[in-house]
């Protein structure tokens, strides 16, 4: 069989498909950060006095602390004064309408493929479309104002909807939380908001597509999810970007809270340039994403399928507060040619009877190196809590790497915790075995791939499952190990 | 339909297949016996292009052409189909995913149309009826989770619904009680015709009550030292292969 070193080269030949730059004159910051920045970015946005404040507050303090450096990855340093915090497209006022929106923005969303106009409508996906820094177009806001969803770019929820964001931002991740955090809560330009009142089923899938474009910009979204009593939301969120040169940093927050018996399920198909067959470029994701179960008989989860990013940092976690509480955690994280990815979940019970699921799938080919990191903790308070972890592991060839770290801190006897792991070579018997049935070597790869990753995909909406296995396709082509 | 001329085989430095000679014509059933370590599996691996076996004399033509040329799919795709003797397990692969894109990849080759989803699924229950397994079989992975009889049924299965030209058939009778090695053979009886041939390696006499061949093989030590009809097996479950080895080494 030819699964030689040689065919595990040519995979590595496999180029980027949404590497191209869109000509967009930028209103871009120099490059640099200080308060002077901070209040910038501020005023630009006409954000009340709060939000600076709050702002500021977080810089002050990130200024005190360090990069985090135990994850299993090796970055080179940042230099954050060579960063721009914030960019724009060009506009004198936003558009009204889809009509008004950059031409040239729309035919990049079409080679993306994001479903805009009536493909949209179509698919029933509203699309907050973010490009670069700030969000020019947004969908379906009339249908969702109907039932009281508001959905909007953060800045708009800023100035809309004051009290509410007041209420919620930072009250699940800190500006204090984190240095990436904290980086966040100091520059953020924007994200998105939602907000789903009680009683009220969200009547579509929310869908987000991030783009990061003008060069060297960083981006910084904030996302803040709210589903007050006994609402249900279901949110997704998927990336790529164009080809460059220079690793772009983006540190992003997404705060969810749910409300007694509401529901938010949250899925990510992240897809950015992860850089070239050397391990040059790509992105820096190095996000924070954190939910609270705040009410009895509520449930966060959170699916995510993680292809792209030079380095990726995350750990999408559920804090589990109110009784019967339910944190679920399913990801696949695939780190092929020279990318690192250190993911995983953190689920903190705190509610009794509360219950979690994590189920990881890491996929390493090429030089990638994939890292689990979990954490369960159980307090005191959490009588009768329950956890089940499931984390998989599937290499491909001989120079790559799968770690996992899971660690657990139980403080109560009642709890239940189970942890599985296995790691895994496609097996030449497997593949074999397809090309006998006279399946091509890339498809039984393909094939294989796809049911280690089953139980991942079968938790995301059907539109995005689609998407994601093609991907993994994509980002698979000719890997062979 | 298939011609072994003077086949050499190793894994490593281990010399398995020795001057290994055989001649299979369309419509022909033959058996290959022998003992342990004989190199039975060998030849079924070498013929459907498992890696990790060199082939280093000889030849084998199938259909005319250069068969140790072809990648493993182009020769199942020309017609070459290996029931395994351990049918690997692919978790979350679903089985009707799998063997639908079997025999489309085989229906391309022949130019035929690929089958839709009603379709395949039409031709696979009639298939399934016949091998006496449940319709649940079709949305498990791939052997996940199958006893021993029911990957040896699913492999007799795939057979059956991709009509292969030349079927081997890698000890398709081991782990299998009396009334599984029944279904087993009246799914490969089935497909028995003037345009195909099968090529059974087994140990046992038992597998040739159900499925009789046209001819049948002692291999040992990596040749085939004896052939004749269906016979020498019997004889063969008599006596033991130790006299056809001693009679090789007289002559």
């Amino acid at each position: 069989m030819s699964s030689s070193q040689h065919d595990l080269d040519a995979l590595v030949a496999q180029k980027y498909r949404h590497g191209f730059v869109t000509d967009i004159e930028s209103d871009t910051v120099p490059p640099g950060l200080d308060e002077d920045v901070i209040r910038l970015i501020s005023r630009k946005k006409g954000e009340p006095q709060f939000m600076l404040d709050w702002r500021l507050k977080a810089y002050r303090h990130w200024l005190t602390m360090r990069a985090p450096d135990w994850a299993q990855l090796r970055i080179s340093p940042i230099d954050y004064q060579a960063i721009s915090y914030y960019s724009a497209p060009k506009k004198k006022d936003g558009p009204k309408s889809l009509n008004e929106v950059d031409p040239k923005l729309l035919a990049t969303y079409e080679k993306l493929g994001v479903p805009l106009h009536e493909r949209a409508r179509l698919a029933g996906v509203a699309v907050d479309a973010v490009f670069d820094s700030v969000s020019v177009a947004t969908t379906f806001k009339d249908k969702l104002a109907s039932v009281g969803v508001i959905f909007c770019p953060f800045s708009d929820a800023v100035r809309d909807h004051p009290s509410l964001v007041e209420r919620y931002l930072g009250s699940v991740v800190p500006a204090t939380d984190n240095f990436f955090a904290a980086l966040n809560s100091a520059v953020f330009s924007d994200g998105s908001f939602v907000y789903v009142p009680k009683g009220v089923r969200c009547p579509m899938e929310l869908s987000t597509y991030f783009r990061i474009n003008a060069a060297n910009t960083g981006q910084f979204e904030r996302t803040l999810i709210v589903a007050d009593e006994g609402a249900y939301v279901s949110y997704l969120e998927g990336c790529t970007a164009p080809m460059r040169d220079e690793n772009q940093l983006h540190a992003a927050v997404v705060e969810l809270v749910a409300e007694r018996d509401a529901q938010i399920k949250y899925s990510t198909v992240q897809n950015w340039y992860p850089g070239d067959e050397n391990g040059v470029g790509g992105i820096y994701n190095f996000v924070t994403k954190r939910g609270e179960c705040r009410g009895a008989d509520s449930r966060i989860s959170w699916t995510q399928v993680e292809t792209g990013s030079a380095i990726t940092w995350k750990y999408p976690s559920c804090v589990l507060l109110g009784e019967n509480s339910v944190g679920e955690f399913y990801s696949v994280a695939l780190a092929n040619h020279y990318q690192q990815a250190d993911t995983g979940t953190k689920m903190i019970h705190i509610g009794r009877n509360t219950r979690s699921t994590i189920v990881s799938k890491g996929i390493s080919a090429g030089r990638g190196q994939n890292t689990y990191r979990g954490l369960v903790r159980i307090l005191p308070s959490a009588e009768g809590a329950r956890n089940h972890t499931q984390c998989d592991s599937l290499l491909m060839g001989d120079r790559c790497g799968a770690h996992t770290f899971p660690y657990m801190e139980i403080k109560h006897p009642s709890a239940v915790v189970e942890h599985e792991a296995t790691t895994s070579k496609i097996a030449d018997d497997q593949l074999f075995y397809c090309r006998s049935r006279g399946i091509s070597e890339e498809d039984a790869v393909n094939m294989i791939v796809n049911g280690f990753c089953k139980a991942v995909f079968k938790e995301l909406p059907m539109e995005f499952a689609v998407e994601a296995q093609n991907l993994l396709s994509v980002s698979l082509e000719g890997a062979v190990g | 339909m298939l011609s072994i001329q003077n086949l050499h085989a190793c894994i490593g430095d281990r010399k398995i297949l020795k001057g290994l000679s055989l001649e299979v014509r369309a419509g022909e059933v033959h058996a290959i016996m022998g003992p342990n370590g004989s190199g039975k599996s060998t030849l079924a691996s070498v013929l459907a292009g498992r890696a990790g076996y060199e082939v280093t004399e000889g030849r084998v033509l199938y259909l005319g052409q250069d068969l140790l040329a072809l990648e493993p799919e182009e020769r199942a795709r020309a017609g070459l189909f290996l029931a395994f003797q351990y049918p690997v397990e692919i978790p979350g692969v679903n089985n009707a995913y799998l063997l639908k894109a079997a025999l489309n990849a085989v229906r391309r080759q022949r130019g035929l149309p690929e089958l839709d989803a009603f379709d395949f699924l039409a031709l696979i229950r009639g298939k399934m009826k016949l091998m006496q397994m449940d319709e649940s079989f079709l949305n498990r992975g791939v052997n996940e989770g199958f006893s021993g009889g029911e990957k040896k049924r699913n492999e007799i299965l795939q057979m059956a619904v991709i009509e292969p030209r030349l079927a081997l058939l890698d000890e398709t009778d081991s782990g299998l009680d009396i009334d599984a090695l029944r279904v087993v053979a009246k799914g490969v009886n089935s497909l028995r015709g003037p345009e195909r041939a099968i090529v059974m390696v087994t140990h046992y006499q038992r597998l040739l009550d159900h499925i009789e061949p046209d001819f049948v093989h002692v291999l040992s030590d990596g040749q085939i030292l004896k052939s004749g009809d269906k016979s020498l097996a019997l004889e063969l479950e008599r006596r033991g292969y130790d006299w056809v080895r001693q009679e090789a080494r007289v002559a």
